[in-house]
């Protein structure tokens, strides 16, 4: 069960995740312009290395569900992933649209391993 | 700026809040209500992703083509709500946990349908968005 306190940290750490995103794909598009969404890949592949970190330490189920699910998924987005990708088909960019999906999909995993092996030796 | 109005940078950042928790708590709500026991198919991460690939793709393309900007619409529904609600860390730990539990032919499935579904559900969104009436 989750109490009232739990729901609260969520939606005030969603919330907080949602805008650390918009914030980091600000600085990265104004440092790095350009037809890849560079900005969303940062966000994803440095969420994705927290949220591995969090659950090979095996945090408890509301630090999960508060600083994983609240935060980092606010923080990290999969709806801006498509549709960015869908832009770049659009455009007729195939090989960055390729490059986006492969790229976050084999960089992801990657990641979310290496931060659940630090977080179970840090545990 | 006059005094005690918000500027529009402000009017964003709280857009993006309102919509940001919404949308955390609906898919806190869904991963509640839809728990996945190891080693199986990930409905809520799954669900909630799809549902938000399908409305950016047709609210983005409604904002930018059909309707005049606006300035809280998109932090709102778009950066808010639908990038709340869905998830890429949980996806892709999901994925490893899967392939590390065992399950590797379950988490590369997971992983590619995902995908092929989130990319059909954007563009849906998007010709949606452009068949559309202006309602």
């Amino acid at each position: 069960m989750v109490g009232a306190l739990t729901w609260a940290g969520i939606a005030v750490f969603g919330a907080l995740g949602a805008v650390a995103r918009f914030r980091v794909d600000e600085a990265v598009s104004a440092r790095r312009p350009g037809e890849f969404p560079l900005g969303t890949l940062v966000v994803n592949l440095t969420g994705t290395f927290c949220l591995g970190l969090l659950v090979g330490a095996a945090v408890s189920h509301r630090l999960l569900l508060v600083a994983g699910t609240g935060f980092l998924g606010g923080y990290t987005t999969f709806s801006t992933w498509m549709v960015e990708s869908e832009r770049l088909g659009e455009s007729g960019d195939v090989l960055l649209l390729v490059a986006n999906l492969w790229l976050s999909l084999i960089l992801g995993v990657g990641l979310a391993a290496l931060g659940w092996h630090v977080g179970r030796a840090l545990a | 700026m006059p005094a005690g109005r918000l500027s529009i940078s402000q009017v964003r950042l709280a857009a993006i809040v309102a919509g940001g928790a919404a949308g955390a708590l609906a898919r806190a709500g869904l991963a509640e209500a839809l728990p996945h026991a190891a080693g199986g198919w990930p409905w809520a991460t799954f669900i909630a992703n799809l549902a938000g690939a399908l409305f950016l793709g047709w609210l983005l393309t409604r904002l930018a083509e059909r309707v005049a900007p606006t300035t809280h619409w998109r932090p709102l529904l778009g950066t808010g709500l639908a990038g709340a609600l869905t998830t890429f860390s949980t996806f892709q730990v999901e994925i490893f946990t899967l392939m590390h539990d065992g399950h590797g032919g379950l988490g590369i499935a997971y992983a590619l349908t995902s995908v092929a579904a989130g990319m059909a559900l954007a563009v849906a969104g998007v010709v949606a968005a452009r068949w559309g009436r202006r309602w």
